[in-house]
């Protein structure tokens, strides 16, 4: 049987080929020498690529990301690491203000082809500033590629493709995938302008749309659906700006059913976007039940294991939400899921 | 401590500059750099006060000798980065009046093909990266290219030009930490023409000489007369031969005085905490071409015929450049999207 590699080591493995391929490439980030920080998807880099071009810094978020946009502008192609994305929000002026406007200021004459790499990282009581997943709002930043992976072959190859495209990049991983794994095939350098949304399971019931480990609970959830006879189709966006709504206006032109699941919150978020990308585009007639969006409650992560519990978005919850697509009236759409978590979680704990 | 004395005192530092007769010709340039910075302004300001031109324009007017003596130990190898108020850094590497103009109509024939205005300037052939009105936006950006110059190992130096008021930005101090840690051939200068906007440096600092930020972080730095372009010239030649020859980052606060509003052509003068008419009146008196001029004059290396002639040309330039510029096309409205993202790489 081929190997399996994990999403952890598709990572590494990318940051790999894109040093040993590109001299133009370098990295510069906190805690790059250490797998407390990145698990061990950075590990050995600087050993074998050299602290000079694998480069751990200060703790300076702004400036990090700003010399990293100033690097990109005279021939080099950096990486800028954030171990946790909830530190990247003290680096947002060079990332919204100047990289994503950079080439839209200046009339094209330069492009800042710089690369951040940020990692959500959250449960385990890590609480409000320890757990965010911001992708939504930097999706909304025009000029700004943001490019979630959810397999080990996606995490690898997006990575090379997010360096080596022109524009900067928002590369987000999720360390709850780290362990997910897969046979690769081997390196392709895809152009990231020309990537879409991905159908990763065929089905002509209902579309489940997801990102990165949102896309595993779609999987997780599509595999329960078939001993409830429903033929669920799984759309993983990889892409979240700009946003190419396709691929999914087709599946659910087919299904007539749209599910959006999304690890961050509900209000202007990316579940949201994608469901009105989608609708104001095909007949309404056509859909079979309300489109509907599997999101975060609107509030900061809590820290207590048992409000923690029903924070985020489950396979059970979600699979309970999609069957009542199907039996529509005896659900209230607008809270549903969070209600019956609770609900099932109270009764747990009595 | 810390304190700034006479340099920020417009009583001061009136009187004509000190020259060695011999640099006659960096004099010479440098006056007619500054009369041309002083004179495309003022055209500016008279575009704004007809309504032709409507973006937020930063004026420089009066402190003109910073970038003009700095620019003397510049090349277009170097990377220089500016802020809201850098049509002077922009005119003093080199760049094109006609496209600095058209850029801030608006104008296709830009120098950011009218899609940056005032605030977003670059000429990069003449080593001038990218301007932008975010405070301080641009001081790690010119950091990251020190950087890449460091890697290239080709003594090519990152410049980074802002004011007093960024200084209170944080990221001033983290690109100092770094810029010192890293060794990297980077210079940090300050215009401190001792007001952000409308408030003076005495209510926002405990000291109104900010050259003291770069001590703790063991950055080698210099303090001068902004309005005294030899001494901004020798200041800076130091400090840059320092960073191209791999000794680390230097810092360079350059004293002065806006004579016009903090944006727009005017005086502003109501707008202030403490800006007055005898302060803008007093600050005029430290005026950095007449100073110079007053310098050549006296060692008989100009005349008065000569720099009316000199005027005459500028003046014949700028109205050239203008009547292009005014003449220009606007851009394509296709390029509304056009430069969102780079051209696609097949």
């Amino acid at each position: 049987m081929e190997r399996q590699v994990t999403y952890s080591e598709a990572i590494l493995s990318a940051f790999e080929y894109l040093l040993k391929n590109y001299p133009e490439v370098f990295i510069l980030g906190q805690g790059v020498w250490s797998p407390w920080y990145v698990g061990n998807t950075m590990q050995g880099l600087n050993v074998k690529f050299g602290k000079g071009r694998v480069i751990d810094s200060p703790v300076s978020e702004w400036a990090c990301t700003g010399i990293g946009v100033g690097a990109s502008l005279f021939g080099y192609r950096p990486i800028i690491i954030h171990p946790r994305m909830d530190f990247m929000v003290l680096a947002t002026d060079p990332l919204v203000n100047q990289a994503a406007k950079w080439s839209y200021m200046l009339g094209g004459r330069a492009n800042p082809c710089v690369t951040v790499r940020s990692i959500i990282n959250r449960g385990g009581e890590q609480g409000a500033q320890h757990s965010q997943a911001l992708h939504s709002w930097y999706a909304h930043i025009p000029g700004l590629r943001v490019v979630m992976p959810a397999t080990p072959t996606d995490a690898r190859d997006l990575l090379i493709a997010a360096v080596l495209c022109d524009d900067p990049v928002l590369y987000i991983d999720d360390r709850w995938l780290y362990e997910e794994k897969e046979a690769l095939p081997p390196i392709q350098e895809l152009n990231l302008t020309q990537q879409q949304p991905k159908v990763l399971k065929q089905g002509k019931d209902v579309t489940i749309v997801g990102s990165s480990y949102s896309t595993y609970l779609a999987m997780q959830t599509a595999k329960e659906l078939k001993t409830h006879d429903i033929d669920a189709e799984v759309i993983d966006l990889r892409i979240l700006n700009p946003l190419d709504p396709s691929v999914i206006i087709k599946s659910t032109e087919k299904t007539g059913r749209l599910v959006v699941i999304d690890g961050s919150w509900r209000n202007c978020g990316l579940a949201g976007e994608i469901i009105a990308s989608v609708v104001e585009k095909i007949d309404p007639r056509i859909l079979k039940a309300k489109p509907c969006r599997i999101t975060l409650p609107d509030t900061p992560a809590p820290t207590s294991r048992v409000l923690e519990e029903i924070y985020y978005p489950k396979v059970t919850g979600i699979l309970k939400k999609v069957i009542s697509l199907f039996t529509p009236t005896e659900q209230n759409e607008n809270e549903p899921l969070m209600a019956d978590i609770y609900e099932l979680k109270k009764q747990k704990l009595i | 401590m810390y304190s700034l004395g006479n340099l920020a005192n417009p009583e001061k530092l009136t009187s004509p500059l000190e020259i060695n007769p011999g640099d006659d010709r960096f004099l010479m340039k440098s006056l007619e750099m500054m009369y041309l910075i002083r004179r495309t302004e003022e055209c500016i300001a008279d575009l704004i006060k007809s309504g032709e031109i409507n973006c937020p324009c930063h004026l420089a007017v009066g402190q003109e000798a910073i970038a003009v003596g700095i620019a003397h130990n510049l090349n277009n190898k170097d990377r220089v980065f500016g802020n809201h108020r850098s049509h002077a850094q922009y005119l003093a590497l080199g760049g094109s009046v006609e496209q600095l103009l058209a850029e801030v109509l608006g104008k296709a024939t830009g120098c950011s093909r009218g899609m940056g205005g005032s605030m977003h300037l670059y000429s990069g052939d003449h080593g001038f990266h990218g301007s932008v009105p975010l405070v301080a936006g641009t001081i790690p950006i010119a950091v990251g290219a020190a950087l890449a110059a460091k890697f290239d190992n080709k003594n090519a130096v990152g410049v980074a030009f802002f004011g007093d008021g960024a200084c209170e930005e944080g990221v001033l101090h983290e690109s100092l930490n770094i810029a010192s840690i890293m060794k990297l051939p980077m210079i940090f200068i300050v215009e401190n023409n001792l007001y952000s906007s409308h408030l003076d440096i005495q209510q926002r600092q405990p000291f109104d000489s900010v050259a003291r930020f770069a001590i703790p972080h063991d950055v080698d730095s210099q303090v001068v007369d902004g309005n005294d372009v030899v001494a901004v010239e020798k200041a800076s030649r130091e400090l840059i031969q320092r960073a191209r020859s791999g000794d680390g980052p230097g810092l360079l606060e350059a004293v002065t005085f806006r004579w016009l509003g903090h944006v727009g052509p005017n005086e502003d003068i109501d707008v202030g905490v403490r800006r007055s008419v005898t302060e803008l009146e007093a600050w005029k008196k430290r005026d950095p071409i007449l100073r110079l001029y007053k310098a050549l004059e006296k060692h008989r290396l100009i005349s008065p015929q000569d720099f009316k002639n000199l005027k005459q040309n500028m003046d014949e330039l700028i109205n050239n450049a203008k009547d292009k510029a005014l003449k220009a096309p606007w851009p394509s409205l296709d390029n509304l999207n056009k430069f969102v993202y780079a051209p696609h790489r097949e």
